[in-house]
């Protein structure tokens, strides 16, 4: 289990990292915190010539606040995420499925930044960033750019990163007050991806749904946004005949790959039933 | 020398140097190269957590580390933890409970527990059982290795309170 032979970097600043990438174009891969880079390139499904690692830019590590945002460094760690107080306050739906990722040792390498621009629709942290509408700094040779999560993701590995660029920081919105949140994940074991998970973010208003965010993990070829369904709660009292109607609108955009962790059939209702719980605990947690 | 480097890091708080090809793992230099074979290989996928050592603070499995990754890093394994020829804690724990039967994953559970009592000194069982989520292990069905690491915990926390 040798990765393929290639050349290490490692950059101290942001752009020396970019110069790095503009060098060795499309031979060249950013290692973050390397926990699925380096098990592809380990079965070598991945054969970068030059691997550029930016665990040396401290820049690229570390939560604040500003105003009413979170701004997270891209290399921020899982295990940072779940430790941090500010976190949990802003964002406790961030902990809650930082803490539902890997395993602690996977947690300590791995990155919010690696598992956002990787594009795996298996990862977490997609449709977390589509449920809380966050979005991206992107740094260029050219400067600095910020998309929209809702823009960020195109398909399977495929994202708005340009080849040259390198995220660095991940925006959030500060959750409103009396937000309740869920993400629900089914795994058959430790450290496996989801079969199947639902984010949402919910606002009520009295009885009525005020506000709400669906967002689905491992459903497609990359996160999905439930938009229908996040439609026909909007103004309803979240009874169980409005879960089952939001739950069908979810499945029916759920397109997963079939593999061992079960069918395309089993794979989507599961997805819905996701769903089902992840609003019955939001909505519990609403105020 | 051809896309070799000289990476120079702290195992068990002693210095060392090594050439390596950017492609090498951590465990393979530990074993093959440092002669530090207490780390062992389990899954070689990042699955099991049988090479886990702890780096600059962290459990982190070395089948899944570079070696170049590792310049001026701080490496402990399970052959620093005996201080003075006295067991740690949580090796005396791990025989006193029979935290192990083939012995195959105890060096990465005993570094994993190492760091899980650094940032939670009294963890409850609950807290054990995910914060060593982990480490797997084919033989004890892991309720001594709770018990293990609750005797090591208990062991450590009146010292703690001392200093």
């Amino acid at each position: 289990m040798i990765p393929r032979q290639f050349e290490y970097h490692a950059p101290q600043t942001v752009p020396e990292a970019i110069a790095l990438l503009q060098k060795y174009g499309d031979t060249a891969k950013l290692l973050a915190g390397g926990h699925s880079l380096l098990p592809m390139m380990k079965i070598r499904f991945a054969e970068p010539g030059h691997l550029v690692d930016l665990g040396k830019i401290a820049d690229l590590r570390g939560i604040r606040e500003k105003g009413k945002e979170l701004r997270i460094g891209a290399m921020t760690t899982e295990n940072d995420l779940i430790w941090s107080t500010l976190v949990q306050e802003k964002c406790p739906l961030l902990v809650e499925a930082a803490r539902l990722i890997g395993d602690p040792q996977v947690r300590y390498k791995g990155t919010l930044g690696g598992d956002i621009s990787h594009g795996d629709p298996g990862n977490d942290h997609p449709a977390i960033m589509l449920a809380i509408g966050a979005s991206f700094v992107l740094a260029g040779s050219d400067g600095e750019r910020v998309v929209a999560a809702d823009d960020f993701f195109l398909g399977l590995y495929d994202t708005a990163l340009a080849p040259d660029e390198v995220l660095t920081e991940i925006r959030i919105p500060a959750m409103a007050k009396g937000t309740g949140w869920c993400y629900a994940k089914l795994k058959r074991k430790i450290g496996d991806f989801a079969t199947a998970a639902a984010a949402v973010l919910l606002t009520m208003k009295g009885d009525t749904v005020k506000e709400v965010s669906i967002a689905l993990t491992n459903a497609g070829a990359m996160a999905l946004k439930a938009r229908e369904a996040e439609d026909s709660l909007r103004g309803k009292k979240l009874d169980d005949a409005a879960i089952a109607e939001a739950a069908r609108l979810v499945m029916s955009i759920c397109d997963p790959a079939e593999d061992q962790r079960g069918s395309v059939e089993y794979k989507t209702a599961m997805t819905g039933e996701m769903v089902h719980r992840a609003l019955r605990t939001a909505h519990e947690r609403a105020k | 020398m051809a896309n070799k480097h000289t990476v120079s890091f702290k195992l068990n708080g002693n210095d060392v140097d090594v050439v390596v090809e950017p492609r090498e793992l951590l465990i393979h230099t530990l074993r093959e190269r440092l002669a530090t074979t207490g780390p062992h290989i389990g899954c070689e996928t990042s699955h099991c957590g049988a090479c886990t050592v702890d780096l600059d603070g962290m459990s982190v499995k070395s089948c899944t580390v570079l070696t170049v990754q590792c310049q001026d890093a701080d490496v402990l394994t399970i052959e620093g933890l005996e201080q003075n020829g006295e067991l740690h804690a949580l090796q005396e724990g791990f025989m006193q409970e029979h935290g192990l039967q083939c012995g195959y994953c105890t060096p990465g559970m005993i570094t994993r527990a190492y760091r899980l009592l650094q940032e939670i000194p009294n963890p409850s069982e609950e807290e054990i059982r995910y914060w060593m989520a982990g480490n797997l292990c084919r033989c004890t069905g892991y309720q001594n290795i709770v018990k293990a690491v609750q005797y090591a915990a208990e062991k450590l926390s009146p010292a703690q309170e001392v200093s």
